[in-house]
């Protein structure tokens, strides 16, 4: 929420102004929070996830690589609260462990192709023409991939490493933002504000950053909480099938991966992972519902 | 006549992607890793054997010669011959392929029934119990990954209750239902929310306060009235769903090991077998296209205000 409250700062007094409306981002935030408890319950536990994920060697006693073979395949006790692996490794450590791919798996790429995404819709939708024919044919043609199969033939290609994996799930997601970009940016290109700025000889690049953008930033906040969600399933399922993160790195998709072929004598290998997955794909769905009815231009909040 | 022009103009404009699409793959999987063949062969690489399998695949001629020969091979049915099966791969994919339609059907009608039910109801209710279930259930569905559905109805109920086969295909229509239910499951649950929203979006229209006022209870507006209009967006919604059960068949036949399409694709990749990968993938693709094709050809024909302008 930190993030959001600061990016909220930079733009909030641009919006109020431009687009003539008195609450600023931070107090829809703020009610978004006192009204939507579910949403903003969801963000902090997003937020306490991340802290586990960092301080995981201080929470944990145990080693995540290297098990105490005598005690493999254990079910969930007090002294292993998720039970042990078939390397006698502790499920829970290896969850957190693991959390760090998964979760900068969730961020990283999304924001990247946020980034790419949202320079290529707005060059599109502002300068027409030529230049938005390409590069919208260009999304048409990453659109109709099932992005699952796209992604793995990437990873083919490049091989598995957590770089490509970046990459891969860069390549499949920048073209829906790139749509969204676009039509934003073509009915904020109308609205009088941007035709003032163009009539004094405001140069393109500058309109597009100093006044399209900044209005964008609302939708990008919705999208990039919907997106995340997409980008872990996605490498989850490209481990899952051992084309995403390859050993001795680790993921939660990984991990449901390698509990596979236990999944009858010691369910709790797989299926842990696969819960934590769903937890955070929850909360960030949560999240983003609640962002879009607090945020979302197009929708009357009340 | 104007219908017809309209769709005859929406399938020439998918022409490009289908040719973008070609290119995509065909760039990736020939161009990008340096040296197909080396990896292709693996352990197995020696210079005379590598010869050969160059000339066999066509990759001594020139990239536009090849890359000619990939889209005429759409046409004419010929996409070269898989390096695991010694066989072509149109005709792996012609007996892989129904097995994923089986699939995929199967998990659209889950996604279709309780998706369309579950949002009726809960529109209906809304803002009661059975309104925050249908919602509940429909967030979990989007929310839950594939594989952990999967498998926890295969440990459930094929492992523990017996219930159904744990995986193939030799018990028929049955060996179906735990695969579909665990993909139909996220598709019901955005059929689920927008069937809610743009239910409740219609139910606020004049026409629905007519039908009332003339004695209509909220029921029947809703079954002869709102659904109607109500069901425009649905019905392209769930066209895009068609890509993402492709996607999420991958999984399931994995897991369930029902010899599909998506089985085909893994099966490729883990043989380095470039062709039947090509083949499996741009099939696949294609077929999402021509779904979106003719959603869209259905919208305009449902929705009177699309014809006109288009």
């Amino acid at each position: 929420m930190a993030l959001f409250k600061t990016k909220a700062a930079a733009v909030s007094e641009e919006l109020a102004s431009q687009i003539g409306e008195s609450d600023t981002l931070s107090i829809k935030l703020r009610r978004m929070v006192r009204r939507n408890k579910l949403a903003a319950f969801s963000g902090v536990l997003l937020a306490l996830l991340v802290l586990c994920a960092v301080f995981a060697p201080v929470l944990t006693p145990y080693d995540a690589v290297t098990g105490d073979i005598a005690q493999r395949l254990k079910p969930p006790s007090a002294a292993h609260w998720l039970g042990t692996d078939e390397m006698g490794r502790d499920v829970l450590t290896r969850l957190l462990y693991g959390a760090r791919v998964s979760l900068a798996v969730g961020v990283v790429p999304t924001l990247a192709s946020m980034i790419i995404g949202a320079a290529l819709g707005m060059a599109a939708g502002y300068l027409g023409g030529k230049a938005d024919h390409i590069i919208m044919r260009l999304a048409d043609v990453m659109l109709a991939f099932p992005s699952l199969l796209l992604a793995m033939v990437i990873m083919y290609t490049l091989g598995g490493s957590v770089l490509n994996i970046f990459l891969a799930l860069t390549l499949i997601s920048w073209a829906s933002v790139a749509r969204v970009a676009r039509s934003e940016t073509i009915s904020l290109k109308e609205s009088e504000y941007v035709e003032a700025a163009r009539s004094i000889g405001v140069r393109p690049a500058r309109i597009i950053l100093r006044h399209i953008l900044p209005n964008c930033i609302p939708s990008f906040i919705v999208l990039f909480t919907l997106n995340v969600p997409g980008a872990i399933l996605s490498e989850s399922s490209l481990s899952f099938l051992g084309i995403g993160i390859q050993l001795p790195n680790s993921s939660w998709g990984l991990m449901v991966n390698m509990g596979r072929q236990f999944l009858y004598n010691a369910p709790w290998i797989s299926l842990a992972p696969s819960a934590a997955i769903m937890l955070v794909v929850l909360c960030c769905n949560f999240l983003g519902d609640g962002l879009r009815d607090a945020l979302d231009p197009h929708l009357n909040n009340d | 006549m104007s219908t017809l022009k309209s769709i005859g103009k929406r399938i020439l404009s998918a022409l490009p992607v289908v040719i973008g699409v070609v290119l995509v793959i065909y760039l990736m999987l020939r161009i990008l890793p340096g040296n197909a063949i080396v990896t292709m062969m693996g352990e197995h690489y020696n210079a005379a054997s590598a010869e050969t399998m160059i000339a066999e695949l066509g990759l001594d001629q020139p990239w536009y010669v090849q890359f000619w020969r990939c889209i005429t091979g759409l046409f004419t049915g010929d996409m070269g011959t898989s390096i695991k099966y010694h066989k072509p791969v149109s005709e792996l994919i012609a007996v892989y392929f129904p097995v994923t339609v089986k699939l995929s059907l199967l998990a659209a009608a889950v996604a279709w029934v309780i998706g369309i039910v579950c949002g009726v109801v809960s529109a209906m209710r809304k803002d009661h119990l059975a309104d925050r279930i249908g919602m509940g259930f429909s967030l979990l569905g989007i929310s839950v990954p594939v594989f952990m559905t999967a498998m926890v109805l295969q440990y459930l109920l094929a492992y523990k209750m017996k219930w159904f086969p744990i995986q193939g295909t030799d018990r028929g229509l049955v060996s179906y239902l735990l695969p579909a239910l665990a993909l139909g499951w996220s598709s019901a649950g955005n059929v689920a929310r927008l069937t809610r929203s743009t239910l409740l979006d219609v139910m606020q229209s004049d026409y629905i306060d007519t039908a009332r006022a003339k004695g209509r209870s909220v029921a029947g507006a809703v079954v002869f009235h709102a659904l109607r209009n109500a069901m425009i967006p649905v019905i392209t919604v769930m066209a895009m769903q068609i890509s993402s059960l492709l996607s999420g068949a991958v999984i399931t036949e994995t897991i369930f090991s029902l010899p599909g399409i998506g089985r085909l694709c893994v099966d490729a990749i883990s043989g380095r077998d470039v062709p039947l990968l090509q083949g499996s993938v741009v099939f696949t693709t294609l077929l999402v296209i021509a779904g979106n094709l003719v959603a869209d050809c259905l919208y305009s024909v449902l929705d009177p205000r699309i014809r006109k302008e288009g």
